[in-house]
């Protein structure tokens, strides 16, 4: 069978043997401090709902959603407001948090766990819950899961999609998931194509995990409306654009919303999230963490309480087996580097990656010899070469005619260039300036 | 501790500028073991004193400029190489110098250097030399001792291949292992292609330029020459003279050839046809080459009108009325 999938991409080390055979383990915070940003979501700030010296419970909600795009924060233990101050967060700004001192007696708020028959909900209702339990895509972004389930036109969306491609080198706690939860993906699932009347449920995961493949396929087949779609094991698959066009065909630029072609995209921990939210009273208070890299001594998938601070990751998978010359917050193509530890695991924390080399920093630039490499690999289809000329001369406006603002950012040219040229971190700086210059202009 | 910091990815491809070179000189190596075997010493002495020179030129130029020193990435040794192959096996020493100083100094770094040259400098070192010293370059002549000189004496000619296919009494087996008369490198067209396929299997260059450039020069030899459908002859114009040596190695050269595909494709095209011309029309000996450089200066033209879509800029959105 012909695999679905994009044209360009790159097939990086998968580093994935390290830690998919290792079924996920709940992570028991021993330490007392839990950290939890107030901004772990793209869009408004919450804002603190508890003072310092209050008492808080596990699933109590101490941040809460400003404005329209926006989400809860909850706290993941029970125990004390400590502080409510600025924190170091996996982006290397300082963002403000909430410190609360655990008192491990995991108190739980009087509706946590109560299970309900969804199927009797109103989509209102639906929202709502999912909107309190402070869910957000949990593949990267954090972009706010109900304002997503919100489109203008609900009726328009024929095809949801939960992302279970998992391209990212290293990354196994969606493989993980869909091993060990299948039913709470198709629950969640079907909990969200009940949103949308005309749609259909796609389950896309790439051919490197034919396990996950074989047990979704299963479980999908006695559900009407629901199938998977196995993608060609490729990076960036599970991007949001290329994911949709491998499974619909359907292309959009940079401007546009998966909904403006039809398609809502869920990533697996996400829709495990919704299930768990609408169907059984459990707020987003865990997240699957892939804890590995060849510095860490034993690779593993932990069940993380958000809040929960890296260094106790690292501690809890057999501490550094090398000295780690990078840490990263996610895997190798997207992830963040870090240059602390003291920083809280939120609800787009999917992994944490040590590696004891550091092959970007090693690799020498040298001038480009226009292979062609960087377009060949190209999903957006941009010359990089081009646009990187454009914005190395701080010509942004030939920077955006050579489509520079199409730019995902997933770094394949970067990956590629024998001459080792950053390429995707100018792209990365071309388009935040040229971004901000527009949204000036426009302002006046 | 300290960890490194840097933006994404974090990972690179372990292909490097001077693996990609090294492998066009492994791929060069057979056709140009080949030369110094069949024309004898003087042969493969051009080719080391082309190699050294052009890394030598360009570490000196680079020292000089006070730049950063690049001249041992491999770039200049595949320059040096594929210019010592388009000579012919007794040309004097001091001229490839000069030919080497050209393509090296004025085609190269005078333009900034590798990435930054508009033409192929080995091809500009080569015609450089064609208008300079025409008779040196067109004197096909043998070394005494040599193994060419031995065989070739026996033969009826010692015209070129091409000259012989125009005639009809070209020895295809002659062409292929490169057992005739021609420029070093040029003669075995079996070793060229060997060395091509090398080439692609090593991802070092995609089939589009070669395939487009053979496929539209055979197509405009069997339509314009009077010999049509001669396979004799076909063959002949297609594995004699500088075809192959152009069509794997000089056309393909990253810095002056497109980068997209399609790109690539339509500049084999405009070399194909070219080269038809200038070897039906012409009377120069360097169809090949000229055709090349014709193709390098119309790069930046060809990649205007080769321009990808971005993905997505149909923009069009799905299940909306107009």
């Amino acid at each position: 069978m012909k695999l679905a999938t994009f044209r360009g991409g790159i097939h990086p080390e998968e580093g994935k043997e390290l830690s998919r055979h290792r079924p996920i383990v709940d992570f028991v915070p021993e330490s007392e401090t839990l950290v939890y940003p107030l901004s772990q979501h793209i869009g408004a700030p919450a804002v603190p709902t508890v003072k310092v010296k209050d008492h808080v419970k596990a699933g109590q909600c101490i941040g809460a959603a400003q404005g329209f795009v926006s989400a809860n924060v909850l706290s993941s233990v029970s125990g004390t407001v400590k502080a409510i101050t600025p924190h170091l967060t996996a982006s290397g700004s300082m963002v403000q948090s909430i410190v609360i001192t655990n008192d491990f007696l995991y108190e739980k708020v009087e509706d946590f766990g109560r299970e309900r028959d969804w199927t009797a909900m109103s989509r209102e209702e639906k929202l709502d819950s999912i909107k309190a339990a402070g869910i957000v895509g949990m593949g990267g972004a954090a972009f706010p899961t109900h304002v997503k389930l919100s489109p203008k036109d609900p009726d328009a969306i024929d095809t949801v999609i939960v992302n279970g491609a998992e391209c990212e080198p290293y990354l196994t706690s969606d493989e993980r998931v869909m091993l060990e939860e299948p039913e709470k993906v198709i629950g969640g699932l079907q909990i969200i194509l009940s949103l949308f009347p005309n749609a259909k449920g796609v389950i896309g995961i790439e051919s490197n995990k034919p396990e996950a493949i074989k047990k979704m396929t299963e479980l999908s087949d006695g559900v009407p409306n629901i199938s998977v779609c196995p993608l060609k094991t490729k990076y960036p698959q599970g991007g949001e654009r290329t994911l949709i066009y491998a499974v619909t065909g359907r292309k959009i630029n940079y401007q546009m919303l998966p909904a403006d072609v039809g398609c809502i995209v869920d990533n697996i921990d996400t829709v495990v999230s919704i299930y768990q939210a609408v169907a059984r009273g459990i707020p987003l208070l865990r997240r699957i963490v892939t804890v590995t890299g060849d510095a860490i001594a034993s690779p593993v998938n932990f069940r993380v309480p958000t809040g929960v601070l890296y260094k106790d990751l690292v501690e809890k998978a057999g501490g550094f087996c090398r000295e780690p010359a990078k840490i990263l917050s996610g895997g190798p193509m997207m992830g963040q580097a870090l240059f602390s530890l003291e920083i809280p695991v939120t609800k787009n924390s999917s992994a944490l990656t040590c590696l004891s080399k550091d092959e970007a920093a090693e690799k020498k630039v040298s001038p480009c010899i226009r292979c062609g490499r960087c377009a060949s690999v190209c999903p957006g289809h941009i010359l990089p070469n081009l646009a990187v000329r454009y914005a190395e001369r701080g010509d942004l406006e030939m920077f955006e005619k050579a489509d520079g603002l199409e730019c995902c950012e997933c770094g394949c040219c970067s990956y590629i260039c024998p001459a080792g040229r950053p390429l995707t971190q100018i792209m990365k700086q071309a388009r935040k300036d040229t971004l901000a210059f527009k949204r000036q202009k426009g302002g006046k | 501790m300290a960890y490194h910091v840097s933006t994404s990815p974090h990972v690179r491809d372990a292909k490097t500028t001077r693996q990609l070179m090294t492998d066009v000189l492994i791929a060069l190596l057979p056709a140009a073991a080949a030369g110094a075997v069949w024309f004898g010493l003087h042969a493969l002495l051009l080719e080391i004193v082309c190699v050294a020179a052009a890394v030598g030129f360009e570490y000196l130029f680079q020292k000089g400029m006070k730049r950063e020193v690049t001249a041992f990435d491999g770039s200049a040794a595949v320059t040096g190489l594929l210019l010592a192959m388009n000579l012919p096996s007794q040309f004097p020493v001091w001229k490839a110098l000069l030919g080497v100083a050209f393509a090296i100094l004025v085609v190269k770094q005078l333009y900034g250097g590798l990435g930054q040259n508009f033409m192929n400098p080995a091809l500009g070192g080569r015609v450089f030399l064609s208008i300079s010293f025409a008779g040196s370059m067109t004197n096909f002549s043998l070394a005494g001792g040599s193994l060419a000189a031995a065989k070739i004496s026996e033969t009826v000619s010692s015209a070129t291949p091409l000259a012989l296919a125009e005639e009809g009494v070209i020895s295809l087996k002659d062409v292929f292992l490169g057992t005739t008369l021609g420029v070093i490198g040029e003669t075995s067209a079996l070793l060229l292609i060997l060395g091509g396929v090398y080439l692609l299997v090593r991802k070092v260059i995609q089939i589009h330029i070669p395939l487009a450039y053979l496929g539209s020069f055979l197509i405009m030899m069997i339509i314009f020459s009077p010999n049509h459908f001669d396979v004799q002859y076909l063959a002949g114009q297609l594995f004699g003279g500088g075809l192959m040596l152009g069509a794997f190695f000089m056309a393909t050269d990253y810095v002056t050839s497109p980068i997209t595909e399609k790109g690539k494709i339509l500049f084999g095209v405009l070399l194909g046809v070219l080269t038809a011309i200038f070897r039906l029309y012409g009377s120069s000996a360097e169809g090949v080459s000229y055709a090349i450089i014709i193709g390098n200066l119309l790069v930046p033209l060809i990649e205007k009108v080769t321009r990808p879509v971005a993905f997505g800029r149909e923009g069009k959105k799905h299940g909306k009325k107009e």
